[in-house]
């Protein structure tokens, strides 16, 4: 069962955009040599930051934990390689687009001393799925492919679902981006043992492997691979090269026909997807004990001498590592961390590589496509938009502020890949102005919330007032009432060891 | 070294409003070119005219409204607006009549609801209509196409031009002599006069399927539609739309009365109806947005037209029709919203 197959759903819209990635994809990937320091963030997943657990001045090792997740979403984070650590400060980062974040700072030893392995190594088919999910809760392992979800959390609420797909994807959609596809060529097997394990944890019996139709070597590849083992769970689909058909909801509905409800998951819908980069992550992790330190990623774009992909540490600087792909050329104005149409921009090349890095794409000047003009209602916003949204009636109440009308045309299905942006003749930055409008929907939200709960708050507050209130009112009954009952002398009695009272408090 | 910081995404759209605008007026090119063939130099002087106004009409309400002249009048649409006038009047339109409609469409149509891309009217078709409707008159009067066989007088480029800023014809020259009434007008009155339509087709202006001189250019009209299509700057949902329309009701009205109905061919070729279909109901500012909508605008647009031609006082309706169908369009827009994906049944 090696051969891939094409009873696939249909994607609307979409781009066919250039592919750009044969500067990068001509060589094999490049073993990135250790750096002299590591800037690791402690945020590197979806969800809270993770608390360091090492002080200044400790020495850790390769695969070492230096920060432990806090909170039910997380992940722990490993040292990528032994040396001392000489600061826990901020540091510029890519998921804050080059401003400041805090990281532990790692001076290397160059010995790469690996954490001593800790009893047996067991076999992951015996141990129970729970079993099996702390294990790889433990490896520090999220989501590759960009969205850094942590995987033993996704896969513990997916395990809450009733799944019957697990979703590989290998579909790497974006322009200049090849990691994935030298990962596929060069640890297809790798990938597919991850399948495996996580089939096992899931208790599932399919496995769909989507690879796009212009990456025939990692088909060749995979194909090798499964026609050896004999495993005939895991099927390779291969899927239309147009973006985005590598998002998560759009690649379930390439490849399974089904619908991922709106602010729903595609665990709804009976699929749990993961990047293949995240699968050989989980095989280096349960086979072989290595957690999430280091990942592939491509150095590429006219801004870089030699594009190239290189497995590099989490931690060393995005300078590091452009220093491999030859260093800048004469045109590099814009880093870009991530493809062209989603990437984010980065200020500096001291920001560190992390475990979302699958890019660095070092770019000229984007040209100037001319003025902003009115939208014409051209549509063709429309006939790309892979969620079927209309992006003209979008920008029109976005720019009214309409909150209903955004809603109840969908502005919250958007998933921001920026195809009308490319496609509009008026050159209107939709894309952004859909992120604002949906932040500020956000916000509006979260004010509506707190306005809640103030009133809640002051509502009880006027109650305990009340009830205090009524409190005193009896309290002050009831004394006179026995004031009463006890008579004149008592009162006297009273008066007159308050006298002695005040004369002490002076 | 210091980074620019963007929003994604980072590639820039090839396309611009300017580039469609003209790739818009290269399609008419081939079919301007036959009108001056078949009906004299009149339609170059008439769409200097428009253009000229539309321009002035366009700087003029730019600069009331503050907003550099420049960068409007470098979309080009005026110039389309202008373009799409010059056909709609006959060959022969004194200079203030087209000026009158060229303003009206730029500065009422188009400025005082706001501008490119605000307007809720085809600014064409309402400068039309109004000079239509204030000008009857001129705009019944157009020549006899130049055929060899058709024996009419013609006018010099010089009488053209002199018309064109006058009003009045040569000396010596008699309306009549010139002037011939458009293939729709004679199948109305014909038919009205209980003329059955083989008689009618029997006249000389009658080509093969709409009128002579009339069909050549639909033809060329109709090429540089297909090459529209082609290059996607026009949708297949509006001319579809637009054909199907006028088409149904016309075929089935033809079967049931082959003697007294004229045929789909003709309502097809004659008239306005390629220009329409291409040119005209696909301005996308004033037509509907989503697929299904255009395909309900288009149909709207085709079934109008030929109510007017079978039932009402004018030859022809395509600019009546279209305004008709844009009043609709909001409604539209908002009845045929597509499914967004996530969002449960497609039919919600």
């Amino acid at each position: 069962m090696s051969a891939p197959t094409y009873d696939l759903g249909t994607l609307h819209g979409g781009l066919r955009l250039p592919a750009r990635k044969a500067a990068s994809t001509d060589r094999p990937i490049l073993e990135a040599p250790l750096p002299k320091q590591l800037v690791m963030p402690i945020t590197q997943h979806v969800g809270d930051p993770a608390q360091p657990v090492i002080g200044m001045g400790d020495r850790v090792l390769k695969g070492q934990l230096i920060a432990a997740p806090d909170g039910t979403l997380g992940a722990p984070i490993h040292a990528s390689s032994s040396g001392t650590v000489v600061a826990i400060e901020p540091w510029p980062v890519s998921r804050r687009n080059g401003d400041n974040a805090p990281c532990i700072v790692i001076e290397c030893d160059g010995k790469d001393e690996a954490m001593p392995r800790v009893g047996e190594p067991v076999d992951y088919t015996s141990l129970a799925p729970e079993d099996l999910l702390s294990a790889i809760l433990q490896g520090g392992i999220v989501g590759l492919g960009g969205a850094v979800f942590p995987t033993a959390q996704k896969l513990m609420q997916a395990r809450s679902c009733e799944i019957d797909h697990l979703l590989l994807n290998g579909v790497e959609c974006e322009s200049y981006i090849s990691c994935d596809d030298l990962l596929m060529r060069e640890r297809a097997g790798e990938i597919v043992s991850g399948a495996q394990i996580l089939m096992h944890a899931l208790q599932i019996g399919v496995c769909f492997i989507a690879v796009e139709s212009d990456k025939p070597d990692a088909i060749r590849a995979l194909g090798e691979v499964l026609g050896s083992i004999n495993d005939d769970r895991i099927v390779i689909k291969q899927v239309p090269t147009i973006y985005p058909s590598g998002g998560e909801d759009q690649l379930v509905q390439l490849v399974t026909n089904r619908e991922v409800p709106s602010r729903g998951l595609p665990s709804d819908v009976g699929c749990l997807v993961q990047n293949v980069g995240t699968a050989a992550a989980i095989h280096d992790w349960i086979i072989d004990h290595q957690p999430l330190i280091s990942r592939v990623t491509t150095i590429t774009g006219d801004g870089v001498v030699r594009p190239v992909n290189v497995r590099a540490r989490i931690g060393m600087t995005l300078a590091d590592v452009i220093a491999l792909a030859g260093g800048y050329t004469d045109k590099a104005k814009q880093l870009i961390v991530g493809g062209p149409m989603t990437g984010r921009s980065v200020t500096t090349d001291r920001v560190p590589l992390v475990k979302a890095t699958n890019c660095v794409l070092v770019s000229g000047e984007t040209p100037d496509p001319g003025p902003e003009m009115p939208c014409i209602r051209c549509g063709d916003c429309a006939s790309v938009c892979p969620v079927q949204l209309l992006p003209q009636q979008l920008f029109w109440y976005a720019c009214a502020d309409d909150e209903a009308k955004l809603r109840d045309f969908g502005l919250m299905d958007c998933i921001e890949c920026g195809c009308c942006d490319v496609v509009c003749p008026s050159h209107i930055p939709l894309t952004a102005d859909f992120r604002v409008a949906k932040g500020r929907i956000q916000e509006l939200a979260d004010e509506k919330a707190r306005a809640a709960r103030a009133r809640q708050r002051f509502e009880a507050r006027n109650e305990r007032l009340e009830r205090e209130e009524e409190e005193r009112a009896t309290e002050l009954s009831n004394q006179r009432e026995s004031a009463k009952q006890a008579g004149p002398s008592a009162i006297a009695e009273i008066l007159k060891r308050k006298k002695l009272e005040n004369e002490a408090d002076e | 070294m210091e980074f620019q910081r963007r929003e994604a995404p980072y590639i820039s759209p090839e396309v611009s409003v300017s580039s469609l605008m003209l790739q818009v007026l290269a399609a008419l090119v081939p079919a301007a070119i036959a009108h001056v063939w078949f009906f004299g130099p009149g339609f170059i002087f008439n769409l200097l005219v428009a253009a000229f106004f539309a321009a002035a009409g366009e700087t003029l309400m730019l600069s009331l409204r503050s907003r550099k002249p420049e960068t409007g009048l470098a979309d080009f649409s005026a110039l389309v607006t202008a373009a799409l006038l010059a056909f709609a009047v006959p060959s022969l339109t004194p200079w203030w009549v087209t000026a009158t409609g060229a303003l009206f469409a730029v500065i009422v149509a188009k400025h005082l609801y706001g501008g490119l891309g605000f307007n809720i009217f085809n600014p064409a078709m309402a400068g039309y209509v109004v000079i239509l409707v204030a000008f009857p008159m001129h705009l019944n009067l157009w020549i006899a196409p130049h055929m060899g066989d058709l024996d009419y007088q013609h006018l010099s480029i010089l009488q053209t031009l002199q018309y064109t800023l006058t009003g009045a014809l040569p000396d010596g020259v008699l309306f009549d002599a010139i002037s011939r009434a458009t293939p729709l007008d004679v199948m109305k009155s014909g038919l009205n006069n209980a003329k059955t339509v083989v008689e009618i087709r029997a006249i000389p202006v009658m080509g093969d399927f709409g009128g002579r001189g009339w069909e050549w250019i639909g033809n060329f009209l109709a090429i540089g539609g297909f090459w529209l299509l082609i290059k996607k700057i026009i949708r297949w949902q509006i001319p579809v739309g637009v054909g199907l329309g006028l088409l149904v009701p016309a075929t089935i009205m033809y079967l049931v009365a082959p003697g007294s109905e004229a045929s789909p061919g003709f309502h097809l070729f004659g008239g306005a109806t390629i220009l329409c279909a291409f040119f005209i109901a696909t301005d996308p500012v004033s037509a509907a947005t989503s697929p299904k909508g255009r395909l309900i605008y288009g149909i709207g647009i085709g079934v109008i037209i030929y109510c007017i031609r079978r039932w009402g006082s004018y030859a022809d309706g395509v600019a009546f029709a279209v305004l008709l169908m844009n009043m609709a369009v909001p409604a539209i827009d908002y009845l045929t919203r597509p499914h967004i994906i996530g969002h449960g049944d497609a039919d919600e």
